[in-house]
């Protein structure tokens, strides 16, 4: 109870503000059509109310509010119907749905499972690739001079370049070579992982003292021997501390590689939404990114915690 | 022969401040079976002649012999065993593990991995504590896994530098105690680097004492206490005579400041 008792407050905190932060953010079409429906707001007509405060309006028309909270297409749906259309594009979907896994055997091409799943695949192999090239350079970058003083600059300039800028054009030019679908998204993925992983190895590397260098030299210990035996059992907490930040890079690579192509996956879906104005779905893809993203950093931490036990972490 | 030979040893460190005397004419020789110890103010270079020996840093002048080789050869040749101030065992390793370190780099069998590790933990009287992990010992008990590492591959030279120097009075007394005993039965040639006149005098068959600026030797006394020594000689009258003469050298490096 005490692990979750500050959790749950901030929960708390968080729908309080958003479902007060409703009714300012939709109070225009919730007027317009309580004007549909007969009721008569102040001023009068929904092109001379366009400029209006919102703030002002919803204190001129306190009694006409109560849809705030369950208006379609509104600006800012309230939690419950970002809920509902959870509910309705993952279970429902996938259990009555005609496109559904239970009757026609394969997942719905409308669910957020499925696009979780797209998602999901190029995110791993985007981290996989990402972190496999993040630990070799930092490897590099360590025993090499001039890997250090060439490498390091590029990777830090390589993550200056804004992302959305530069996924179309990895996509299209991947494409022109004939890569296309999981792998170029992947590619972005691991473009924004590798970085953490390379800045987290290299310091993780370094982290042995002079004194334990000197031990092994002393033992007249060869370089690969003083790498496995102390620079990378040395690394490890670095390690999974940069893995966390890299998987969640990962995620938000693989999203970003899924604006341009609209071939299903979370950024798709989120994309499409904004398209048709159907703000449930973007925040409903949004919590699924972001249930994702936390599994995935959990499950890092957990095979951290039990990886350092192994190796006699003090506990 | 002598185990360590050093004739007109000079250290000079080029730093932003100019030149730095770190050693200075420099002469000593040490005989096997030797318990050295290297007393005198911080700077006055005890440790940085103590890392010349391991080959750790190479002097700038003189010469300088390790069993008939220069320090380089003999550390290749892994010619002693080193024992820094800090125990800085693996936390990963258990201490099983961590005095296998060196055997595991210098290519010994498992078999012997194994007999040689049961060997030194006796030695050390760390027998049971095989299978423990660092931070599950006290600070002492860590220092002298450490000693048992430095121990395990069965160098002929011990060196040490100030290994107790961050134990409490008690634990030194009895690791000090503990160390003599050991020395007694490996008939090692040990070097050690201290700033406690009680320690020197206690362990030692010979006290180097050092002055500072520029690093050199201001006196060698050759220790007349027998072999065995318990813990209460250090109220006897020779024991504090030597105790005397040490301090009466220490205090002639300082009016040279």
């Amino acid at each position: 109870m005490n692990r979750f008792l500050p959790v749950l407050t901030v929960v708390a905190a968080i729908l309080a503000v958003w479902y007060v932060a409703c009714i300012p953010m939709n109070v225009q079409e919730v007027l317009t059509n309580a004007e549909r429906a007969g009721a008569v707001v102040e001023p009068e007509g929904a092109a001379n109310r366009r400029d209006l405060n919102r703030i002002g309006l919803v204190f001129s028309n306190t009694e006409h509010l109560g849809a705030s909270w369950s208006t379609e297409r509104a600006r800012l749906p309230s939690p419950h119907q970002i809920a509902a259309e959870l509910w309705a594009s993952t279970w429902q979907e996938e259990v009555y749905g005609r496109r559904g896994i239970v009757n026609s055997g394969s997942f719905s091409n409308r669910s957020l499972i499925y696009h979780g799943g797209v998602t999901l695949g190029a995110t791993f192999v985007g981290f996989l690739i990402g972190s496999a090239l993040g630990v070799l350079l930092a490897v590099g970058i360590v025993h090499s001079r001039t890997m250090d003083r060439s490498v390091m600059p590029w990777a830090i300039v390589s993550q200056t370049v804004p992302i959305v800028a530069l996924a179309p054009m990895i996509i299209v030019v991947l494409y022109s070579i004939g890569i296309n679908g999981l792998l170029p998204k992947a590619i972005i993925s691991a473009y924004l992982s590798f970085f953490p992983v390379v800045v987290g190895m290299v310091k993780g590397l370094r982290s042995p003292d002079a004194m334990q260098l000197d031990l092994l030299h002393t033992y007249h210990a060869s370089k690969s021997q003083t790498f496995w035996k102390l620079r990378l059992p040395s690394s490890v907490p670095y390690l999974f501390t940069s893995l966390k930040i890299g998987i969640a890079a990962s995620l938000v690579g693989a999203i970003v590689g899924e604006l341009p192509v609209q071939r299903g996956g979370l950024g798709a879906r989120m994309l499409g939404g904004s398209y048709y104005g159907q703000t449930e779905q973007i925040w409903a893809a949004l919590f699924v990114a972001a249930g994702l993203a936390a599994t995935m950093v959990w499950l890092i931490g957990w095979i951290e915690a039990r990886t350092l036990r192994r190796m006699g972490v003090q506990p | 022969m002598a185990v360590i030979e050093a004739s007109g040893l000079d250290l000079t460190f080029q730093t932003n401040d100019g030149p730095v005397h770190a050693l200075r004419d420099v002469n000593l020789s040490v005989e096997q079976g030797d318990f050295v110890s290297f007393i005198g103010p911080s700077g006055c270079g005890k440790t940085t002649f103590l890392r010349c020996i391991a080959g750790l840093e190479t002097p700038t002048g003189g010469s300088l012999a390790v069993n008939g080789m220069t320090p380089d050869e003999a550390r290749r040749a892994r010619a002693y065993g080193y024992v820094f101030q800090a125990a800085g065992l693996y936390p990963w390793r258990t201490i099983g593990g961590n005095i296998r370190l060196p055997l595991e780099i210098m290519g010994f069998s498992r078999a012997d991995q194994a007999e040689r590790v049961q060997k030194t933990l006796e030695l050390v009287d760390l027998a049971g504590f095989e299978k423990k992990f660092p931070w599950q010992l006290s600070g002492g008990m860590q220092q002298r896994a450490s000693i048992a590492r430095a121990l395990a591959f069965d160098a002929d030279i011990l060196l040490m530098d100030e290994p107790f120097g961050a134990l409490d009075e008690i634990v030194r007394d009895k690791l000090n105690e503990e160390l003599l005993k050991l020395w007694a039965r490996t008939e090692k040639t040990i070097g050690f680097v201290t700033h406690s006149i009680p320690e020197a005098v206690y362990l030692s068959t010979k006290i180097v004492v050092m002055s500072p600026r520029p690093g050199r030797i201001t006196d060698v006394i050759e220790s007349t206490l027998p072999k065995d020594r318990p813990l209460d000689i250090r109220d006897s009258k020779e024991f504090i005579d030597i105790a005397h003469r040490v301090r009466e050298g220490l205090r002639a490096g300082h009016v040279d400041d």
